[in-house]
């Protein structure tokens, strides 16, 4: 059996301040970046999680109500660590941006009802990126006044795989449409720090083979723009019910029904013909999928970074679960 | 709630565009396909839009390369009763199309050549929205097939399939750039004068953040563009109205997980208020139970077995099945909470496929689950 070895959580990643959580759409990548904030928060840390997609996931996923514009608590982590949340309005941080320069006064409500702020920022479509980045930097790099980091770890709910670099590489190619003002120099301070040890880009994926090889490519895109991949979140992992050495006949349809069916007499059950078959059936259906999960492990063993798992939760996801799913982070080294 | 007939639906000579639609990762393109495939097979002559298909599926569809016209399906032991075409989207493509064939020539190159055209033709999150439905009011007008599967793009919302078009040609319409770039434009100063003096410094901003060059850039698009516009405009609603018409079918593919419904949801409540019409849910990749063991029957067997140690496989098998009627259980308590929003709407339940559909006989058998054929 192909299994990934895993590294867990490196010295080199445990150093990264801001870690960006991306993957491909439906692999849970919301809830992991959740799990991973809490987690980092564990043991006495002050983590911030912003999300840039406007959906209001992260409020749902810790059961708070929608959240406003402000980094607002959501959660307290196990020895008394806490996680802030906020949820970027992008109307609202151009206008904090434009603040620094300019006096806007009540002109930026106005504008804000002439809908002239989502104009602006749809004829650059790049600007929305833009003031997202730039708000990150902000979060990671602002010191209180004894110049201490405000946060210890800032986790972003990024954008998925297919839009990752881009979105985090989006003040370089505005900066070369934007030649001068004050994009130019944000983005310096924003490319610095993205590219930087400070920064860690995890890929959320499932042991399937799209999500697989979306990573894979992510990955390549990512050492392509020299930006940090840091480590894969397996997620939901489900535990192989087969004998190893069963798995390959299993999938192949091979299980023998009859010993099945003796085995499960000699355990007090006696089944129906069709009950024996389906058994078979869903036996046949989960060596099918262990079989695909192992080439996924295979595949993703040779991207060679390091990996950490979350199991699958069943009843699906509350907070309480929430804090499972970091619990078994923090076991597997993330600190 | 009753069933979704796609048999019915594909059979009737007056569906003639079905719309796959559903948040992201819920299996919309594969449905399409599968769809397609189904229907060409009973006899249509179908052609399907994919946007953003999986490598192998794309080559099942013999799509290996990009083209922005829809090409006959012909993969040996494919021998449909009617006719299968297939096309991937190119937006880039299909939105220069557009340009040449709304502009005279050397307007068309103007458009084409300027920096922020090529922002908007590539990038902008609506883009692709917008050219899928211009494709398929091509599709319609061409009037080559007597069906046609739309997919719709990977967009995290689904609801963006419906809105983007009406940004796009907000971001399109001259007279927010004209306000921005004021005086130099014929009629600025008249428009400038009427809005507040907040508005100078809010364009006097926008310019110092995103670089004078790129407002110069967006108000000379906007001027070559602006003869076209009109063209659009009338385009996009032509377009509108056809999704409007009792010949056009939505299929909301949803998975059956919390955020994948609730989308459906809210897709299937702008479809009633939009008027348009729909056809019904594909609650698409269940795990229903195969054998009717009680889970707690079966964990207690599986404890006894494993204490002697002597069957292991029958163990597993009894574990496995458990965490099957687990999984059948939360995803029926999904849907039954959907079920009990939207009453009214059809529903069909698609079994998951073991593993990865990437062949036209896989195809066939999604085709098969969506109508309960055994």
């Amino acid at each position: 059996m192909v299994t990934t070895p895993v590294v867990g959580w490196t010295e080199q990643i445990a150093r990264a301040r801001l870690h960006v959580v991306t993957g491909k759409g439906g692999t849970g990548k919301s809830t992991v970046a959740g799990a991973l904030a809490l987690a980092l928060a564990t043991g006495g840390r002050r983590v911030l999680i912003v999300e840039v997609e406007g959906r209001q996931g992260v409020a749902q996923l810790f059961d708070t109500p929608p959240l406003p514009y402000s980094e607002e608590k959501v959660a307290s982590a196990p020895g008394g660590g806490e996680v802030r949340a906020l949820h970027i309005d992008v109307e609202a941080a151009l206008l904090e941006y434009l603040s620094m320069f300019y006096n806007l006064g009540f002109a930026g409500r106005t504008l804000r009802k002439m809908g002239a702020i989502e104009f602006a920022t749809t004829l650059a479509p790049g600007l929305r990126d833009v003031l997202l980045t730039g708000k990150i930097k902000e979060c990671v790099t602002r010191t209180d006044d004894s110049g201490r980091h405000v946060y210890d770890a800032v986790v972003v709910d990024a954008p998925p795989t297919g839009r990752i670099v881009k979105f985090l590489d989006v003040t370089k190619a505005m900066a070369d449409l934007a030649k001068v003002g004050p994009i130019k120099g944000q983005s310096d301070g924003v490319v610095r720090l993205v590219h930087s040890g400070d920064t860690a880009v995890h890929l959320v994926t499932l042991l399937e083979e799209m999500p697989v090889r979306e990573t894979i490519e992510a990955v390549e895109e990512l050492d392509g723009a020299d930006l940090r991949p840091g480590a894969i979140l397996l997620n939901r992992v489900r535990p192989p019910r087969l004998p190893a050495r069963s798995v390959t006949a299993a999938a192949d349809g091979e299980v023998d029904a009859s010993r099945v069916r003796e085995d499960l007499r000699a355990a007090g059950l006696d089944l129906s013909d069709a009950d024996v078959d389906g058994l078979v059936e869903e036996t046949v259906e989960h060596a099918i999928r262990v079989h695909a999960e192992q080439r996924a492990r295979a595949q993703l063993a040779e991207i060679d970074l390091p990996a950490v798992e979350l199991p699958e939760q069943v009843d699906g996801i509350d907070v309480g679960t929430l804090y499972e799913l970091a619990e078994a982070l923090v076991d597997q080294g993330v600190r | 709630m009753s069933t979704l007939d796609v048999d019915g639906l594909i059979d009737d000579p007056d569906t003639r565009v079905i719309v796959c639609c559903g948040s992201g990762g819920v299996g919309k393109t594969t449905t399409a396909a599968a769809i397609a495939v189904r229907a060409a097979e009973r006899g249509r002559t179908a052609v399907v839009l994919t946007i953003d298909p999986a490598r192998r599926l794309a080559q099942a569809l013999g799509l290996a390369e990009l083209g922005n016209v829809p090409r006959k399906v012909t993969v040996p032991g494919f021998d449909p009763k009617g006719e299968l075409s297939a096309m991937m989207l190119d937006m880039r493509r299909t939105f220069d199309d557009m340009v040449r064939a709304h502009a005279g020539p050397k307007r068309a190159e103007e458009v084409l050549a300027n920096p922020f055209y090529r922002t908007i033709s590539s990038s902008f999150s609506g883009t692709q929205e917008y050219m899928a439905m211009e494709k398929l009011g091509q599709l319609v007008a061409a009037g080559t097939w007597d069906l046609i599967v739309v997919d719709t793009p990977p967009s995290r919302s689904a609801l963006d399939f419906l809105d983007a078009p009406q940004r796009l040609s907000t971001a399109l319409d001259g007279r927010m750039i004209k306000l921005l770039t004021g005086p130099a434009r014929a009629g600025g100063w008249g428009i400038r004068k009427v809005v507040s003096a907040g508005f100078g410094l809010f364009a006097k901003a926008v310019s110092t953040i995103v670089g004078g060059q790129l407002l110069a850039d967006a108000s000379a698009f906007v001027q070559a563009f602006d003869g076209m516009f009109g063209g659009f405009r009338e385009r996009a609603r032509r377009t509108y109205e056809l999704l409007r018409s009792s010949g056009t079918a939505f299929v909301v593919v949803a998975a059956p997980e919390p955020d994948a419904l609730r989308e459906a949801g809210y897709f299937v409540q702008r479809l009633a208020s939009e008027s348009m019409p729909l056809a019904g849910l594909v609650v698409n990749r269940t795990h229903p139970v195969l054998a009717t063991l009680p889970a707690p029957k079966a964990l207690g067997a599986a404890a006894n077995l494993e204490a002697t140690g002597n069957a292991p496989l029958a163990a597993a098998v009894l574990r496995l099945h458990a965490d099957r009627v687990a999984l059948a259980q939360r995803e029926n308590r999904l849907v039954a909470r959907f079920t009990k929003a939207h009453p009214a709407v059809a529903q069909i339940h698609v079994p998951a496929m073991a593993a990865d559909v990437h062949d036209l006989a896989g195809l066939r058998h999604i085709g098969n689950r969506l109508t309960h054929t055994p």
